[in-house]
């Protein structure tokens, strides 16, 4: 789908980065940035498509919503193997250290603990066997990964802020039009929202 | 060229600019055929390849990715705050132990020695390294020069203090000026270079214009930057990290992977630009050269 190939341009440009050894000084760094950075994107955009289809009825949009939210998974299982393979070099102990020294780094594990089983459920047999109300509930579990992953973000950053509090904005904003949306919702709720 | 073994001295005298940059384009050309090869091959053929040489560090991550907390305590901060620093005239005191004790302009103090280029290792006790060809004059030969007495048994290097032109000494993070320093002999080594040049250019204000030191064998914060004194003294001087952080930074500051920093490791390395971490060398790959100096000596309580 046109969808996956987009969702692929960060991963092809780190490819290539890494084929010809230009990535800069600390090419581990920009790894792990150029996969966290698309894996945040992702999950928000994937986020986006609900209030967009409330406000402006652009129903289509659903359609998008499950390659969102897996290209958001798909880079933060890179994400999160740069880490354990560049960073700690599959050390458990090297882990520990490193975990014990930089807190933000079991956040973002959560995150992705969060993460994991919706990217499992994601499709429609999934749908089918948990059945539509309890497959919506699971499913809310991307409110708190994505604020964990906003929190990964921020705590990590040494200096420039401006990006993870750009992100955590946007979140607001997309958390609080949901919340806005529920509270304006006089209608009957539609019906089971995922279709593609 | 390529520094094929650890223990490989590579001296040189300084070559014609347009041979360097000749040289530098044959590097480059070598290193993009390998990755080239690589291709089909598998991550781990990237990563053994990578260990097997020390490849030139590029210019760009030389002059860029800097601790010179003169500046900024960011990698990135003394490229873009350094411009301020006024490299001439500079003035070079040389106090202490010393037959004539004198300030010299830096043209005078090295007119007449014969400038050397060296491509050496540079490792950082934070776990990063760098390869880098500078450009400099070796410390025996200005020593030699000075005429230090026969009561110096340690040379001190003195960095500028002028918080107008280096704003980070405004703030409190060290004791102004930055000091270090080298035993006699260390000093008296040929490895160790007084540096005014890297890549065939003046060395820029960001890696320590306009002259700095460099011990290969040393973490690279014993290398004082944009020198203003040498002195030379019969007690062991007190080096500003040590002052700091003395459980975490000796006088000596040998590159020795198998005492680790108090916060971490120093078996390994990240050589700049590489994925995978490589083996940290004893005395940075230098030992033929340099381990003669501690022969004896504890190095774990000497760190």
């Amino acid at each position: 789908m046109a969808a996956f190939l987009g969702a692929a341009f960060p991963l092809a440009w780190l490819v290539r980065g890494i084929v010809t050894s230009d990535l800069g000084p600390e090419p581990v760094d920009t790894i792990q940035h150029w996969t966290g950075l698309p894996a945040l994107s992702f999950l928000w955009l994937s986020l986006a498509v609900s209030p967009m289809r409330r406000v402006w009825g652009l129903n289509g949009l659903v359609r998008l919503r499950r390659p969102l939210g897996l290209a958001a998974y798909g880079y933060a299982v890179l994400h999160l193997l740069s880490y354990l393979v560049f960073d700690q070099e599959l050390s458990a102990t090297e882990i520990v250290k490193d975990v014990a020294e930089h807190p933000w780094v079991l956040v973002g594990f959560s995150a992705f603990l969060l993460l994991t089983p919706l990217a499992l459920t994601s499709t429609q047999g999934w749908i089918r066997r948990l059945g539509g109300r309890r497959w919506q509930q699971l499913h809310r579990l991307v409110y708190p990964a994505a604020i964990l992953a906003s929190l990964h973000f921020l705590w990590l950053v040494k200096r420039d802020v401006t990006l993870p509090v750009a992100y955590l904005v946007v979140l607001g904003l997309l958390l609080g039009s949901r919340l806005f949306l529920l509270r304006c919702r006089g209608a009957a709720p539609r019906a089971s929202t995922a279709r593609s | 060229m390529l520094i094929r073994r650890p223990d490989d001295l590579p001296v040189r005298e300084i070559t014609d600019e347009s041979l360097f940059w000749d040289r530098r384009a044959f590097l480059a050309a070598l290193g993009g055929a390998a990755a080239a090869l690589a291709l089909p091959g598998s991550a781990a053929a990237l990563a053994r390849r990578a260990r097997e040489d020390d490849k030139l560090t590029p210019y760009e991550s030389i002059i860029s990715y800097n601790n010179y907390y003169e500046f900024g305590t960011d990698k990135s901060d003394p490229q873009a705050n350094a411009g301020a620093l006024r490299t001439s005239p500079w003035t070079v005191a040389v106090e202490g132990e010393v037959k004539r004790p004198a300030s010299y302009a830096l043209d005078d103090l090295l007119k007449g020695l014969t400038p050397v280029e060296r491509v050496y290792r540079h490792r950082c006790v934070e776990g990063w390294s760098m390869v880098v060809p500078w450009m400099g004059v070796p410390l025996r030969d200005l020593l030699g020069r000075l005429e230090p007495t026969s009561r110096a048994r340690f040379v001190e290097f003195t960095t500028l203090h002028d918080p107008k032109q280096m704003p980070g000494q405004r703030y409190d993070l060290l004791p102004w000026p930055y000091v270090e320093a080298l035993r006699m002999d260390e000093a008296l080594h040929p490895l160790t270079l007084l540096v005014t040049g890297v890549y065939g250019k003046p060395v820029p204000n960001q890696n320590g214009a306009p002259m700095r030191l460099v011990v290969p064998w040393k973490y690279g914060f014993k290398g004082g930057k944009s020198i203003v004194r040498l002195r030379f003294t019969e007690q062991m001087p007190r080096t500003t990290w040590n002052i700091v952080l003395p459980d975490e930074y000796g006088f000596y500051a040998n590159v020795n992977p198998t005492v680790d920093h108090p916060r971490w490791s120093q078996a390994k390395e990240r050589r700049l630009g590489e994925l995978f971490k490589r083996p940290t060398l004893m005395f940075n790959g230098y030992g033929e050269q340099v381990a003669s100096l501690y022969a004896g000596m504890d190095l774990r309580s000497n760190f």
